[in-house]
């Protein structure tokens, strides 16, 4: 994958001075925000390499952090000069320890699982009447996970969408509020029959998202409004417009003293997996759904191809009869759409009523989990996953060990740093790549450059290189082959006309925004 | 000062740009580098400037090995360079340009005055006729160039590198600059004049060294015939001229009426232009950038804002359509600028040949795409324009410039058109590769389809016009026949009516190169 860009700005456009009234180069906001996008499209399908490595390095941090924030280890480090192997052991346990308290929290619980083995075993039993209830216990951090991934998954699939057409969506917290409000409402008001009133549900958070999206969307299409701004307004106005709701009798019910939302009624809820002892719930498989919906969006889909053009190259889009404007709003509604669905199933499958911080940080995170996972399915299913697992295992860490939670979100904040600096991370393992994005092409040249090379260069050779026998010839002579009506090339009265027709030098090497 | 680069090497990745590439350039000197695009002329430069660093061989200077690692360095030995790209500040005046990045002061303030009669000095001396109160960005293209070229001779510069300094000129900018660098030679400056237009070689060289894909194919002195230094050049022969049919012309198909083109800021870019184009006719659009053209394409294309007038396609009419609706109307369009408004970067080959039809069958439905149809018409056509690339399915990004250009010219003749609008179809193509689609461009017209081609470029316009409109400040100045005399062109894109054009060549007005062609040294 070719993750540099070529820089629209830097080839062709007239130069900045030079070409009076007419033929200037798009205003500096018009380039800047192009160039925005191209940076943003960059962290967003960044290298594989880059973005695992990121993870080592800020996990490598957080080591740092834990071991200054384990009490023995400093008090074994202020006598580190006589026995450093006190420190240096102090050092390990703390380090191995938490992050084994994490994984703990949230892929397998080991030590639960062993203790109910041994408990049943001591009482007698065998075969599956011991493994099923410790299976239950041992991996219940895992269905933890799944359950927290489930939103941030959709949700991150809606960004998704926003980040490969080049708009900075940081509007996830607003969309998936209101979101949460409609299929709540909806949830607890409306009397429906059983999958009906689910089904309605979720299509009301959706929509709701896809309007509180389209809203920006609009506002850009229609008055150029940027998207970061109005996302993050709307964010707020969905916000408090929750808080609000939450002291009306319409979403308070009888209590109005509490800001809560009464339950969601059983008709509309994701029906649980795994039983009433677990929280992991049916939306599990619409994550899924919308994982695939998101490959098959951007990649086979009409709508898609608009989306991606746009984001790459709106101009050219738009020269290619793709209204930029009109996909700006698309854009915006279909990705509002999946995080108002991810609220939808947030509410009705894990929460179950509206509170006041019913979104928590899902909007947020949505964001890095879709530039972690580079903006496409697969990856943002497993970003999604690893970043659940981080915050349940977190939150394990700090009651087992007493690790902060901060902790684990300085980690999180430090994988995006390094994914946003790919030459920092390309340092750090020693790989310092040349990134020039017409290296295949170059290579190719190379190689004829190569074996046409042979002519010599010294100064004697007065205009000698015989074109005839220059092998690099062969690929280029076929285009005259095609073309019988072309004179032969010494007769006739050739005027130099086609030899100057060009006007800018693209040599490769700055013809395309270099980058090292 | 004696300039020598001996066995200069620069690898990118694996790509050899330069490959030991030996280069003299004795003092007082005009040194041609001739060289195709992407022959590694401006990489060998950049080297020379301070701002690549060479993998391998040395640049010695008056016998004394140097090393430069930024441009800094290499204007302190005595290197100046203007870009082709002008790096100027508006509205930065052009004493204050000049001294930008070594401002002189007097007790911790700047020093204007000691700029303005330095501006004064080097301007009389080499007749540059600059005021040095001048915004630089009210000044014509060809004086911003002499403002670049002060630039370089205030920090003394005594090897000045000139980057295709005449892309952006008239015929007749050119013969100034020509001249000034001749007397720049004769104070004993030594100049690198990089270009591949073979006749201002031809004009204005003591020497000539020809690049070819990274190394030195030969040099030349300015006698030798053009057409081997084409040769050399390209690596085969090749056919200079298009024999072209006699058009046969059909009805009128494109009627453009009074078309007017009002900018965001309210200046009106395109004045009242009209002119008709029939079916199986190449009208040419003549002029220099910046005259109108592209707003003229646009304005057809529904890519303008403002657009006043009436533009008829048969009896359709095209202005206040959406781009897409003329796209559907059968037009086929190639911009200017492939890189900016016709290619997307991380598309693939494939995808970007159908950007413009990939909602409309075969390619796609409203709803979905075909990935089939959209492959197999990359497979189709790449072969058939000849792009180089390693598959269909790579990145439009990684290929050259010229590969690009054909990607965007197969797209536009990938169907039936009602109208072909292309606009500098050649840019940054090599010369073998334009021959060809000079004849695309041509067998399009014998089809019977009306063909509007806007070119900044003499030579195509010469080549493949049956008519000729010359844009100068919005307006068409006139439309004359496509075998017009070259320097009646060249004055009517510097302003010049038909008529005064006529008679100012009448009575004598030559431009280099039709001198040059009288005395038998080009063709």
């Amino acid at each position: 994958m070719s993750t540099a860009v070529a820089d629209p700005g830097s080839t062709g456009s007239a130069p900045g001075v030079g070409s009076g009234s007419t033929g200037t180069p798009p205003p500096p906001e018009e380039q800047a925000e192009a160039r925005f996008a191209q940076m943003l499209q960059k962290i967003a399908r960044g290298d594989l390499l880059v973005v695992v490595m990121s993870f080592v390095f800020a996990f490598l941090v957080g080591s740092v952090l834990i071991i200054i924030a384990d009490e023995e280890v400093r008090e074994t480090l202020g006598y580190f000069f006589d026995r450093p192997s006190d420190a240096l052991t102090a050092i390990w346990q703390s380090v191995t320890q938490a992050y084994g308290a994490m994984f703990r929290g949230a892929v397998f619980d080991g030590p639960g699982f062993s203790r109910i083995v041994e408990d049943l075993r001591a009482a007698g039993g065998s075969g599956t009447y011991v493994l099923f209830p410790a299976l239950a216990t041992g991996l219940r951090p895992l269905t933890e996970t799944l359950t927290v991934a489930t939103p941030l998954i959709i949700a991150a699939a809606g960004m998704a969408v926003s980040f490969r057409a080049g708009l900075f969506n940081i509007g996830g917290t607003g969309q998936l509020i209101v979101g949460a409000m409609a299929a709540g409402y909806i949830g607890f008001t409306w009397d429906l029959p059983i999958v009906v009133h689910l089904l309605i549900a979720l299509l009301g958070g959706l929509l709701a998202g896809a309007v509180w999206g389209g809203i920006a969307g609009f506002l850009k299409a229609r008055f150029g409004a940027n998207e970061v701004i109005s996302t993050i307004m709307l964010n707020w106005i969905a916000t408090y417009l929750l808080f609000f709701a939450l002291k009306t009798a319409a979403f308070t019910g009888a209590n109005q003293s509490q800001p809560t939302s009464p339950s969601v009624s059983d008709s509309a809820i994701l029906p649980s997996l795994l039983g009433s002892g677990f929280r992991l719930h049916a939306g599990l498989f619409l994550a899924a759904g919308a994982a695939v919906v998101l490959w098959w969006l951007m990649s086979r889909s009409t709508l898609g191809f608009q989306f991606r053009a746009v984001g790459s190259n709106s101009r050219a889009a738009q020269v290619a009869g793709i209204s930029p404007s009109r996909t700006a709003f698309l854009v915006m509604a279909v990705a509002g759409a999946l995080v108002g669905l991810a609220g939808a199933v947030h509410v009705l499958g894990t929460e179950k009523r509206l509170t006041e911080g019913v979104a928590g940080s899902i909007g947020f995170d949505a964001i890095t989990v879709a530039l972690l996972g580079r903006s496409g399915p697969v990856g943002i299913v497993l970003a999604g996953l690893l970043f659940a697992a981080l915050s349940t295992g977190g939150r394990f860490m700090e009651t087992n060990q007493g690790v902060p939670l901060d902790l684990v979100q300085v980690i999180q904040v430090l994988v995006v740093l390094f994914i946003a600096a790919p030459p920092l991370v390309r340092t750090l393992i020693g790989l310092r790549r040349v990134d020039h994005p017409g290296a295949g092409a170059r290579v190719l040249r190379a190689q004829r450059a190569t074996s046409g090379a042979t002519q010599s260069s010294s100064a004697g050779t007065q205009t000698e290189a015989d074109p005839a026998t220059d092998p690099s010839a062969i690929p280029s002579a076929e285009v005259a082959a095609q073309d019988p009506g072309a004179p032969p090339p010494a007769a006739g009265s050739p005027s130099g006309a086609a030899t100057d027709a060009a006007t800018d030098a693209d040599d490769p090497t700055d013809a395309k925004g270099d980058e090292r | 000062m004696k300039l020598e680069l001996r066995g200069i090497t620069k690898t990118f990745g694996s790509f050899v740009a330069n490959d030991a590439i030996d280069l003299v350039v004795e003092p007082g000197e005009i040194h041609s580098l001739l060289g195709e695009n992407g022959a590694g002329k401006s990489t060998l430069m950049n080297v020379l400037y301070g701002l690549y660093r060479p993998d391998g061989g040395e640049i010695v200077i008056d016998g004394a090995a140097v090393s430069f690692s930024d441009p800094g360095d290499a204007m302190a030995a005595g290197i100046g360079m203007v870009h082709q790209h002008f790096m100027l500040v508006p509205v930065f005046t052009v004493a204050e340009n000049m001294v930008l990045g070594h401002e002189p002061t007097r007790g911790g303030l700047l020093d204007l005055g000691a700029a303005r009669t330095l501006v004064r000095e080097i301007s009389a001396r080499f007749g540059f006729d600059l005021d040095p109160d001048a915004l630089v960005e009210n000044l014509p293209v060809g004086a911003q160039q002499r403002v670049e070229i002060i630039k370089a001779l205030s920090r003394s510069a005594e090897v000045l590198v000139l980057d295709e300094p005449t892309a952006v000129l008239t015929p007749q900018e050119t013969d100034e600059l020509m001249a000034i660098m001749r007397q720049l030679r004769d104070e004993g400056t030594s100049i690198v004049f990089i270009t591949h237009k073979l006749r201002e070689v031809k004009a204005v060289s003591d020497r000539i060294t020809v690049i070819r894909r990274g190394t030195v194919v030969g040099q030349a002195d300015p006698s030798a015939d053009q057409a081997d230094l084409a040769g050399l050049m390209v690596g085969r022969q090749v056919s200079l001229a298009q024999d072209k049919a006699e058009a046969t012309l059909g009805e009128i198909a494109l009627q453009v009426t009074d078309l007017q083109v009002t900018d965001a800021a309210g200046i009106r870019t395109l004045d009242g232009v009209s002119f008709e184009v029939r079916h199986g006719e190449v009208l040419a659009i003549a002029g220099v950038q910046g005259n109108g053209q592209t707003e003229l394409s646009e304005a057809l294309l529904g890519l303008q804002e403002t657009v006043h007038g009436s533009a008829r396609l048969e009896s359709r009419e095209l202005v206040g359509r959406s781009t897409k609706q003329v796209l559907d109307a059968g037009v086929g369009f190639v911009p200017e600028d492939r890189t900016h408004d016709a290619l997307v970067p991380d598309f693939t080959v494939a995808e970007n040949l159908v950007l413009d039809q990939h909602d409309r069958a075969p390619f796609g439905t409203a709803l979905a795409m075909s990935p089939k149809a959209v492959r197999e018409n990359a497979e189709k056509l790449i072969p058939e324009f000849d792009v180089r690339t390693e598959s269909a399915v790579s990145a439009v990004s990684t290929l050259s410039g010229g590969n690009q250009q054909k990607v965007v010219m197969a797209r536009a003749l990938n169907r039936e058109l009602a109208l072909l609008i292309a606009s500098q179809p050649t840019r940054g193509v090599d010369v073998g590769s334009i021959e060809f689609l000079h004849r695309r461009l041509l067998d399009e017209r014998d089809k019977g389809t009306p063909v509007v081609i806007v070119s900044t470029e003499l030579d195509e316009v010469v080549q493949l016009a049956d008519r000729i409109a010359v844009m100068y400040r919005g307006a068409i100045l006139g439309i004359v026949p496509g075998d017009e005399d070259r320097d009646v062109l060249g004055l009517m894109m510097a302003g010049y009516t038909a008529e005064a054009a006529r008679e100012a060549v009448a009575a004598g007005a030559r431009t280099t190169d039709s001198q040059l062609a009288d005395e038998g040294e080009i063709v």
